[in-house]
């Protein structure tokens, strides 16, 4: 793994890590699928994925459009530019498939994730925790006088920031949504 | 306008309205309602098969011998499951199919209820698409929906899982017109600045080369007709995959032979040596290109697909053309000409003796014998005795496969029925019955191994039942040939377990189909025997007994580039590393 050169802000949480160890640079692209919100296409975009040995780093789905039923698929995939363009090429010939954007090379977009954080902890380390929280805009959206749960939203690099600043000081549970992405401008 | 019916009904009524004429299938409790409609009209022909998958690859040769999509109807769980083969084989193959199967009532998905299975969930990576209908006023449209996926853009089978209660209650029937377009609009026309730019290197190339396949012939007649019309007028050599043969006539003056791991001598060798590679509906399968390191090393490659991801999949290509292949010969054929027919006349007349000299090598040789028939020999001989006949061939999977494709000779596209992606042992008698369902005074031969004939044999007693006279051609070697050749030359000659055993009689079998059996061993009676087979009116089983130890060169071991091609028994000492041995 660490002999690998990963590109851009990618986390290794990978569900499939089936890639070929030779190849060279591997970088990290967001793409934004849009889809017929259908029985299934969930599963098609993440059969697709499997069946063909490509890395899902993260993943999410919603309807974005309820009257045309379309939903907006972003998945954060990792491979050389070859594997890149053909996880595209192979997303963008599924039948419900509408669109695919690489958000990644389409020009500047902004991406966020939301992720909820347990802290458990008493006196000093408690204290600490919720300093660390303020400086990272998290709000408290739960406490105890044992625990917290902070709820954070921004890059995943700063999920990841704060999730190791939590992790001395009693992280208990994290829950991320995956990212959401859209391109910048009009 | 729509009218109400019963969704069983619809499923009559949209294959009518979608033009299909026949449908091979097997019944069952969960299609029930459907048979119960096929029963009371008759437009639409059924043919009764033995096992699904038969029916699957008749409804492949079905199609893949007409241009239109073959249609199948299975009944739920073993009947959708025994589906499962046929639809990879036409996925792999881009055979247009249109698959229905029943499901259990909607109220019992999810209960284990008796003959459920997740039929979309199982057959999700082995269609292009497929649905579960859940509400009878959604059939019409699916149904006329998956006749346009089926056949648009790169072409592939489909299938849509209908519950009982869906084919029983009634429902708003839309016709084809009504039902609404599909935003699945594949791109078909080229874009114009890259075929330019093609003709451009194709007006200078010293070396250039056509190398065809399956897409050639998806693509429909005009596009088999351009090639010719193009590489005539070019006098640009022309090579073909298993998938294309008969998409460029074997009679043509620019046809090398067909490429790959048992492809010929002068193809293989002309598709290292040429500086300008056009790939027209091919992609570069694992079979074609050897080690792909040293694949085609000195050439610029361009390559013509309908679908987009075929293009940079395996081979990186200089220019990638996104478009069906009879639109963008169309413009190809037409940009040449008015740029002024331009070609490298000196350069063509080198790369021309080139592959002469190539040729001189006579790569398909074989060691002739008057006691054995050999292999070879047998196809030879049904080639000179079936000429100019109008006739199909299908094949099992194995060294007859290979040898077919090396000795029997295409001049039309849609003639020759094979499964190449996925290598399907089994599919080459229901293919030739599909066939034969279709072009009902043809001559339909099936050039089988003894080892995948078996593998659905059950279906001679549809090819009797339907009148089918579909010929069997057994090249009976007693042993799973290609599996010998493969452990001869990698495993030290440890013939695990690739002998067939415990034969049929196959005249006897024949007899106890009802048909014809014939058998013959002896190579002077064998045109006799050739001739008895083809002048009966009905099905033959010839079982054809044959050399038991012959191999099939030219070969190209896995993992091998094309300038290391094993030409004869005397090549193969040590020929394959331990690199090969691990690729398939
Ligand atoms: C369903 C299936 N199972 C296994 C194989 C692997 N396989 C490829 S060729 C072959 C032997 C075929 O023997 P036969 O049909 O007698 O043909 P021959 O090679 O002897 O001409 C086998 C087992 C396959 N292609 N398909
Ligand atoms: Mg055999």
């Amino acid at each position: 793994m660490s002999a690998l050169n990963i590109k851009k802000g990618s986390t290794s949480h990978s569900a499939y890590d089936l890639r070929d160890p030779n190849a060279q640079v591997i970088e990290s692209h967001t793409l934004a699928v849009l889809v017929d919100n259908e029985a299934g296409v969930l599963a098609r975009v993440i059969g697709l994925f499997s069946g063909r040995g490509y890395n899902i780093d993260s993943l999410t789905v919603a309807e974005v459009d309820h009257k045309g039923h379309r939903s907006r698929i972003t998945v954060v995939t990792r491979g050389t530019p070859a594997v890149i363009e053909q996880i595209k090429a192979q997303l963008g010939r599924l039948v419900p498939v509408h669109d695919v954007h690489d958000l990644t090379v389409e020009g500047p977009s902004v991406e966020r994730e939301l992720a909820l954080f347990k802290v458990a902890g008493t006196g000093e380390r408690r204290i600490e925790s919720l300093r660390l929280a303020e400086i990272f805009r998290a709000s408290v959206v739960d406490s105890t006088l044992e625990s917290f749960v902070f709820e954070l939203t921004g890059t995943p690099d700063k999920i990841d920031a704060f999730a190791d600043l939590m992790r001395p000081l009693g992280l208990a549970d994290v829950a991320r949504t995956g990212v959401a992405a859209l391109s910048r401008g009009a | 306008m729509s009218r109400q019916m019963t969704g069983a009904k619809m499923v009559v009524q949209a294959l009518k309205d979608q033009g299909v004429d026949v449908i091979f299938g097997y019944p069952g409790g969960a299609v029930l309602p459907i048979y119960d409609e096929i029963f009371q009209q008759n437009d639409i022909r059924h043919i009764l098969v033995r096992h699904e998958q038969g029916a699957v690859h008749m409804a492949e040769g079905y199609a893949r011998s007409t241009g239109k999509p073959g249609v199948v109807l299975v009944t739920s769980g073993p009947g959708a499951t025994n589906a499962v083969t046929g639809l990879t084989d036409a996925l792999m193959d881009s055979i247009p199919l249109v698959v229905l199967a029943g499901q259990v009532p909607t109220f019992m998905i999810g209960t284990d209820g008796f003959q459920e299975a997740d039929t979309v969930g199982i057959t999700r990576p082995c269609t292009k698409h497929n649905w579960l209908v859940k509400d009878t006023d959604r059939l019409a449209e699916t149904l006329h929906q998956a006749f346009h996926v089926a056949t648009r853009g790169r072409p592939g089978p489909v299938l849509i899982d209908i519950p009982k209660d869906v084919q029983f209650a009634t429902g708003a029937y839309t016709g084809p017109r009504e039902a609404g377009v599909s935003h699945y609009q594949p791109r078909v026309k080229g874009d114009t600045a890259a075929i330019t730019a093609l003709v451009e290197m194709m007006e200078k190339a010293e070396r250039p080369l056509f190398y065809t396949g399956g897409g050639v012939i998806n693509s429909g007649p005009a596009a088999s007709q351009l090639l010719r019309e193009l590489a005539d007028a070019t006098g640009i050599p022309v090579t073909s995959t298993l998938m294309g043969l008969g998409a460029y006539p074997a009679s043509g003056k620019g046809w090398i032979g067909m490429l790959g791991m048992h492809g010929l001598y002068e193809a293989n060798l002309a598709m290292h040596d040429c500086d300008l590679m056009v790939n027209i509906g091919a992609r570069f399968d694992d079979r074609i290109t050897g080690r792909i390191a040293d694949f085609s090393p000195h050439s610029k490659k361009v390559h013509i697909d309908i679908d987009p991801s075929s293009i940079n999949k395996v081979i990186h290509v200089d220019i990638g053309i996104v478009g069906d292949v009879a639109h963008v010969l169309e413009d190809l054929v037409n940009i040449w000409k008015a740029r002024g027919r331009k070609v490298n006349k000196e350069g063509l007349t080198r790369w021309w003796g080139k592959i002469d000299g190539w040729r001189a090598r006579k790569c398909l040789t074989y060691r002739q014998s008057d006691k054995v028939i050999k292999p070879q020999y047998a196809l030879e001989r049904l080639e000179a005795l079936t000429r100019g006949r109008d006739r199909y061939i299908t094949t099992e999977v194995g060294q007859h496969q290979m040898w077919a494709a090396q000795f029997l000779r295409f001049d039309e596209p849609n003639r020759w029925m094979t499964s190449g992606g996925l290598g399907t042992m089994g599919y080459g008698l229901p293919a030739s019955i599909g066939v034969q369902v279709a072009h009902p005074d043809a001559l339909v031969i099936n050039v089988a191994g003894e080892a995948s004939w078996l593998m659905n044999m059950q279906e001679m007693g549809t090819a009797m039942q339907f009148r089918a006279p579909v010929k069997q051609f057994i090249l009976n070697n007693e042993r799973m040939g290609m599996v010998r050749q493969w452990q001869q030359l990698l495993h030290g000659e440890r013939y695990s377990h690739s002998w067939s055993e415990s034969l049929p009689d196959f005249v006897k079998l024949a007899e106890a189909f009802g048909c014809k059996g014939i058998r013959c061993s002896d190579p002077a009676k064998l045109d006799a025997a050739i001739e008895e087979m083809l002048a009966h009116d009905g099905p033959v089983i010839f079982d054809c007994l044959v050399e038991k130890h012959e191999n099939c060169f030219p070969m190209i071991p896995s993992g091998k580039p094309h300038n290391e091609m094993l030409l004869g028994d005397a090549d193969t000492e040590g020929a394959i590393g331990a690199k090969g041995a691990v690729l398939v």
